[in-house]
């Protein structure tokens, strides 16, 4: 089974601070990751791979730093990895992304001589949270598409995808090839080893430019391909005088916590 | 493409499975009801389903001017292929100007399909829907990088506008029977072989669906409930205020708790009457996602934790002890 895996490096969410004054994002010294959910996607790649055979393609769009969220692919089990970067890709919203990485997805079928059966991408990613790019990739493609997968198993020769749902999860069969986000996996992604790591630093990561898209329209990437246009952002301001309870026995805390709530008619 | 003109109406998309809707398409018609207005347009109601023309009459007693209804068997469940080429089947003959779909996990399977198939502009999972008043176009709100911060989008050149909400951000208005509106049925069939996905089995994991969208009263825990077990205290508490159990990422991703029950950026958002943060120290993602509480309470041994900053009333104490002193205490003044 041949796999692509699309993956995006993301500001670490959980390090970002709000300028207290201005009100804006402090970015300056927030580390990038390999998205977390993307991370599952390479984990279940590689281990279909490992049982299937086949080969493991990862491919990210963005600047050339971005070649380092491939790198950490490499480390844990990718076979290759290729960085889509150009001008005019900049300024994309999810269906000018989408577009390109469909087309950057049959540059690479190409040039890696293989046809991909199976395309994996992360539920969303943690920056922009859209969950978009996933489904419209498999649109470009006019393959079907399972979301929010929990785990995948190949059977005879299909896809069971176990899909998060309401109350549980849904098995649900899809013909390949196809484009699954995952959400979560049963299992964590594994580490690189020392051996792995040297390895991964080594090799070459091909850069897709413009150019080597053959059939693409550009008037369909970037801002001017873009739909959507942010008109503006702002932080959320989140101001409550509440009061807090603090030195008291958990009883006491406990009996007054009840006794105002009560008083307010809260409950 | 098309004159941006030709595009009239405002379309709330009402999800349904096995011929039941799903409340948030409610939900949006009521917060879409005074947009619509604005704008001098037809709130539509548009229902795919398997027997649902009865949910099309619930959706004009929730709101809706009138309904357009897909009904068939193959939407008994929700597929990809299926539903996205009916509404975009519907999308291309009646040329709506917004489309507001529910955000749940079929919301944003099918939005994007959609989006991406007719090429226009899709904002996903808004917390605030608005018309900007300079150009008339849909205003986007939702939370981005983490809830960090929040961007407003719009879709100037592309009809139909289209958007996904989350769940639980708006509430339903009240059910009024007398409401009449017109119900156009459209018949839009997929071939089996063109559903390219089959559902093998569903497994539920809790005994109901966990509804914390539309829970009054919410216990969440956090990584300090410590385990799995140990969440039986919040269930005693929840017990005796009638409430629903929810958690946050960190207990997810420890494994005491089903994804269902997660609320924050990546889970549920809720808006309930009281919110009992337990062992939850607050991160953004967490608090994007309860902002919407009426009163939220928090119990944390850490006097820093950033939950503090959002709570109404606050114990800094071992929740070991002050959960069970709590359920003790509410179970006397409920007694009284």
């Amino acid at each position: 089974m041949n796999i692509c895996v699309c993956i995006k490096q993301v500001p670490d969410t959980n390090e970002i601070k709000i300028d207290p004054v201005k009100h804006t994002l402090i970015r300056t010294g927030v580390p990038s990751i390999v998205n977390p959910f993307d991370t599952y996607a390479q984990e279940v790649g590689v281990r279909l791979k490992e049982k299937l055979g086949g080969r493991l393609v990862v491919i990210t769009m963005g600047p050339p730093q971005a070649k380092e969220a491939i790198r950490s692919c490499l480390s844990v089990g990718a076979d290759a990895g290729y960085l889509i970067s150009g001008r005019k890709f900049g300024g994309s919203d999810t269906l000018a992304t989408s577009y390109i990485l469909s087309e950057a997805i049959k540059a690479v079928e190409e040039k890696e001589g293989v046809k991909f059966d199976l395309i994996l991408c992360g539920k969303q990613a943690i920056d922009g949270d859209t969950a978009q790019v996933g489904p419209e990739i498999a649109e470009h493609l006019g393959i079907p598409q399972v979301t929010y997968a929990l785990d995948i198993q190949e059977v005879d020769g299909d896809l069971q995808v176990k899909r998060e749902c309401d109350a549980g999860y849904d098995i649900i069969s899809v013909k390949l090839p196809a484009v699954v986000t995952v959400v979560k996996l049963p299992y964590e992604p594994r580490y690189p080893t020392y051996r792995t790591r040297k390895e991964a630093r080594t090799k070459e990561i091909p850069v897709l430019a413009e150019a080597d898209l053959t059939t693409i329209d550009l008037d369909r990437c970037g801002l001017g391909g873009s739909p959507t246009k942010v008109k503006s952002t702002y932080t959320p301001v989140r101001e409550k005088t509440g009061m807090t309870i603090r030195g008291m026995g958990a009883e006491a805390a406990a009996a007054k916590l009840v006794e105002l709530v009560h008083d307010a008619k809260i409950l | 493409m098309s004159n941006l003109g030709d595009y009239k109406n405002m379309w709330i998309f009402i999800e349904t499975e096995c011929g039941k809707a799903k409340n948030v398409g409610y939900e949006l018609l009521n917060a879409a009801k005074p947009l619509a207005e604005q704008k001098g347009c037809e709130l539509v109601a548009v229902v795919i389903g398997n027997n649902v023309e009865g949910v099309a009459k619930d959706a004009i007693a929730y709101g809706a001017d009138s309904a357009i209804v897909v009904d068939g068997s193959e939407y008994e469940y929700y597929t990809t292929d299926a539903f996205t080429n009916a509404i975009v089947t519907l999308i291309e003959k009646h040329k709506p100007e917004t489309l507001i779909i529910g955000a749940t996990n079929n919301g944003r399977d099918m939005g994007p399909r959609v989006s991406c198939r007719i090429k226009t502009g899709l904002t996903a999972d808004c917390t605030e829907i608005g018309i900007d008043e300079e150009t008339g176009n849909m205003a986007w709100t939702r939370p981005t990088f983490g809830g960090n911060l929040m961007a407003t989008i719009m879709c100037p050149d592309h009809r139909p506008q289209m958007g996904t909400v989350r769940p639980g951000v708006f509430k339903k208005g009240a059910y009024d029977e007398s409401r009449t509106g017109k119900i156009i049925k459209e018949d839009v069939h997929v071939p089996e072989e063109d559903i390219r996905t089959s559902l093998v089995k569903r497994v539920q994991e809790v005994s109901e669906a966990v509804d914390l969208a539309e829970a009054e009263i919410i216990v969440s825990g956090g990584r300090g409930v410590g385990s799995a077990d140990n969440f039986k205290i919040l269930e005693e508490l929840a017990d005796v205020l009638g409430a629903t159990i929810g958690c946050s990422r960190a207990v997810v991703d420890a494994g005491w708790k089903p994804q269902v029950f997660q609320v924050g950026q990546s889970g549920k958002t809720v808006a309930p009457k009281v919110y009992f943060a337990i062992g939850i120290s607050g991160a953004i993602q967490h608090l994007t996602g309860i902002s919407g509480s009426d009163t939220i309470i928090a119990i944390n041994k850490d006097p820093e934790a950033p939950i503090f900053d959002v709570s109404d009333y606050g114990i800094v104490g071992n929740l070991n002890e002050v959960v069970p002193a709590l359920t003790a205490a509410f179970k006397e003044m409920k007694e009284k």
